[in-house]
């Protein structure tokens, strides 16, 4: 038990860790290409100049991603060895896929942050475009794994439960992945969109209005908001299909005990045997949100087996509506943007607009975290939804907890690290400009 | 050749790759360590490396993950046998490689000089541990220490001679190929001083990994029998040809010539690793489990060699590009 709990600890820690940076890798590339394409179209230095210094911190941010990933296709080994050596020609199929993205990523990444000076503009530009592409087609290989455990099929075992045949199509098109990918690359828009538009609107704050701050806000602000309704829409849709296909998830989520129509809906609270406390009840509004009408029945949790039940139904459930709420307080958020566009073509005068901008990030990646918890807590105990319980799947390693706290302190210097550097150089190309001499050229010697 | 035999040479040809590519990567970062504490005579080759190295280290590891994927997909039960029972230096090269990527990205952004040093440190330090790492689990696979159903000895499976031997020669051959590029870099750049200064370093890491893979073939006798009765008997032909292109670099290096030296260098390591695939074969996990025995499902295997088709197709050329952009220095910061 202690194994299991250190080993799911050590997997959850370094997933959020890792699916902010991998959000950046999915959707920063966008951002910057919008900007670079303003700034060439238009003639707009300050474009550029966004586009340049982004793609610089991307340099950062993608190389801690590709580290801290890296990290994690050892740890599907050393954490979950049985699962793999058991599903790994299933589970596998879609990371075979991921490989070709991302190493295609890679390399156009390089060649683009890269190639500034000496590449031409628009050549420069469209070196930088199979980024997107790729970082979408990415998104989709990793999460349709994921979505493959949770709606596992596409192989069929022998009696000892040995996968003798699989077929890769039903693997990578499982039923989950329609919802599961397109709201994954939703909410990788919206984190870094609202992420990076809140460094923004603190320099603001701060007295920092020139057409460059308000550029580096606007340009991800106006893509996040743009995202947040669709992701509102598929979110939506998502929960019904989890309704569908995984009802325990669904029961846990929503802290449903007893299966029937006229589900209440339990707005925050804490989840008990006998109901649910401290929350707001809405009547029959579950039912309605499931099947449309008030007579939809929804399962609940006595009609699962007790050793089948997700753990921790109250995180569950909480991790659940947060995820909504943020995501509708950012969805007035863009409507707030949209309705002052509309009237003066300008964001909205009040300073709490920026104060709002400036916490978006946050919460945004706050609901990123919510959401993977609602997933991966919600499938437990199973790691493979109905074949394989994450108990078997477990490895025997001794010192797994000394592990988790080696990852702790090394991540903690990562994530410290990342954004010193990041801060430093922000700072240098607000005191110095863009000038950038080659800081690089002699590592060790004194930076002048 | 059945499919799994050709999913097995995917396999093999990722690790050589990696080798080539990925090894070069961490013999910049050993060469950086041993630049010297002088940081004003360091700065020169610590310049030379961070130059050479910054556009593609980033793709120059992704054929780690090329060979985790091919390896989970298309042989799962070696995968699960290997990393149930070299989980302690699998987790310390992953440790190093977090630290190795950290320390490159970090350091070129702080200003300080202190955090430099640590970044660097971090950066050559790691760029040594890794690859040393990673040698002790391919030692310990070849001497037969990983049982096909997994839960071997989590310490004396690596803890022998041979796995330390290669693990020692992983970082040497690194050192090896990363000088002998540098000083075509070097060359190119019209830079005589570091030519040389790369050169004296390439014959130094030649000499050494050779004596360390004779003694590794003493090692091989000892511990890993199968193996080393196929290597001097099927696999002879490829240990002559790296013998002969290891003898090949030492005499143009010698002769002070440059042409021919990358081929003839990678040659040497090139076979070094087929040999290592001829010996082993057609085990997986010498000597308990076969490629066939381990092999996924026809139709998972199809398609591992269409996804390994398609990148040949996309990523062989885009990779081309990139490593023809930087070595025309058109590339940079």
């Amino acid at each position: 038990m202690s194994n299991l709990l250190a080993a799911r600890e050590l997997m959850a820690f370094t997933l959020a860790f890792h699916i902010v940076l991998a959000s950046l890798g999915v959707a920063l590339p966008a951002m910057i290409l919008t900007a670079n394409w303003l700034g060439l179209k238009r003639g707009d230095a300050d474009a550029m100049r966004l586009a340049r210094r982004w793609s610089k911190a991307m340099a950062v941010t993608f190389a801690v991603g590709a580290v801290t990933g890296t990290v994690l296709s050892f740890e599907f080994g050393l954490l979950w060895p049985h699962f793999m050596a058991r599903f790994g020609d299933a589970f596998g199929i879609a990371f075979a896929v991921e490989g070709i993205f991302f190493f295609t990523e890679a390399i156009f990444l390089a060649i683009y942050i890269y190639g500034w000076k000496r590449l031409g503009g628009w050549a420069h530009f469209w070196s930088g475009v199979p980024m997107v592409i790729t970082g979408i087609g990415g998104a989709f290989s990793v999460v349709t794994a994921n979505s493959w455990m949770n709606t596992p099929q596409g192989f069929s075992l022998d009696a000892a439960g040995k996968v003798v045949e699989t077929e890769p199509f039903k693997v990578l098109f499982n039923p989950a992945w329609v919802y599961e990918v397109p709201h994954m690359i939703l909410a990788a828009y919206m984190v870094v969109g609202f992420l990076v538009a809140s460094i923004y609107a603190v320099g603001m704050l701060h007295g920092r209005r020139d057409r460059l701050h308000r550029l580096g806000l606007l340009i991800p602000l106006t893509i996040a908001c743009v995202a947040t309704p669709i992701q509102l829409f598929v979110g939506d849709t998502a929960a019904r299909e989890v309704a569908e296909h995984q009802p325990a998830k669904f029961a846990g989520m929503e802290c449903i005990q007893e299966s029937g129509p006229e589900q209440t809906e339990y707005v925050g609270g804490i989840c008990t045997s006998d109901g649910v406390k401290a929350s707001i009840p809405i009547p029959d509004l579950d039912s309605y949100l499931v099947g449309f009408s008030k007579n939809t029945e929804v399962t609940g949790l006595n009609d699962i087996p007790a050793d089948e039940r997700p753990p921790a139904n109250t995180l569950l459930h909480l991790a659940f509506d947060a995820m909504v709420g943020i995501g509708s307080a950012l969805l007035l958020l863009g409507v707030w943007l949209a309705w002052s566009w509309w009237r003066r073509r300008e964001i909205p005068r009040t300073p709490w607009f920026l104060r709002a901008v400036a916490v978006s990030g946050a919460g945004a990646i706050l609901a990123l975290w919510c959401g993977w918890i609602v997933t991966e807590v919600g499938r437990q105990p199973w790691i493979v939804q109905g074949y394989m319980r994450t108990s078997e799947a477990v490895t025997g390693a001794q010192g797994i907890w000394f592990a988790f706290a080696a990852v702790l302190v090394l991540y903690a210097g990562l994530g410290v690290g990342a954004v010193l550097v990041l801060r430093a150089m922000s700072r240098r190309w607000r005191d110095e400009g863009d000038a950038d001499e080659d800081l690089s050229e002699t590592p060790y010697a004194p930076a002048s | 050749m059945t499919r799994a035999d050709v999913a097995a040479a995917i396999l093999w040809t990722g690790a050589t790759l990696y080798a080539l590519f990925g090894g070069a990567d961490f013999g910049g970062g050993f060469w950086d360590l041993l630049a010297g504490f002088d940081e004003r005579k360091g700065a020169a080759p610590r310049a030379r490396i961070q130059r050479s190295l910054t556009p593609v280290w980033e793709a120059n590891h992704v054929w780690l993950i090329f060979i985790l994927v091919v390896l989970w997909t298309a042989f799962p039960e070696a995968f699960g046998a290997i990393m149930s029972t070299l989980y302690v230096p699998i987790a310390l090269a992953a440790f190093g490689i977090v630290l190795r990527g950290a320390g490159f990205a970090f350091r070129k952004s702080v200003q300080r000089l202190e955090y430099r040093r640590a970044m660097g440190a971090a950066f050559a330090l790691s760029s040594v541990l890794t690859p040393f790492f990673m040698g002790t689990v391919v030692g310990a696979i070849a001497a037969g220490n990983v049982p096909a159903d997994g839960n071997g000895e989590a310490f004396s499976s690596w803890i022998q001679p041979l796995p330390l031997l290669t693990g020692a020669l992983f970082v040497l051959a690194g050192a090896y190929l990363a000088a002998v590029f540098l000083v075509a870099d070097s060359a190119r750049a019209g830079d005589k001083e570091m030519e040389s200064w790369f050169a004296t370093r390439a014959l130094a890491a030649g000499v050494a990994a050779g004596a360390v893979a004779l003694l590794g073939l003493i090692a091989l006798h000892g511990e890993a029998r199968y193996v080393y009765d196929r290597l001097i008997v099927e696999g002879l032909p490829l240990v002559i040809v790296s013998i002969l292109c290891g003898f090949g670099v030492l005499a143009l290096l010698l002769a002070r010539r440059r042409r021919g030296l990358r081929p003839l260098a990678a040659g040497a390591v090139v076979a070094v690793i087929w040999g290592w695939g001829v010996a082993q074969f057609p085990y997986l996990l010498p000597t308990s489990l076969r490629i066939d025995q381990a092999a996924a499902p026809s139709a998972t295997l199809d398609s591992v060699l269409v996804v390994f088709a398609i990148a040949a197709v996309v990523v062989l050329p885009a990779l081309g590009l990139l490593y023809w952009l930087s070595q025309r220095e058109l590339l940079g910061e």
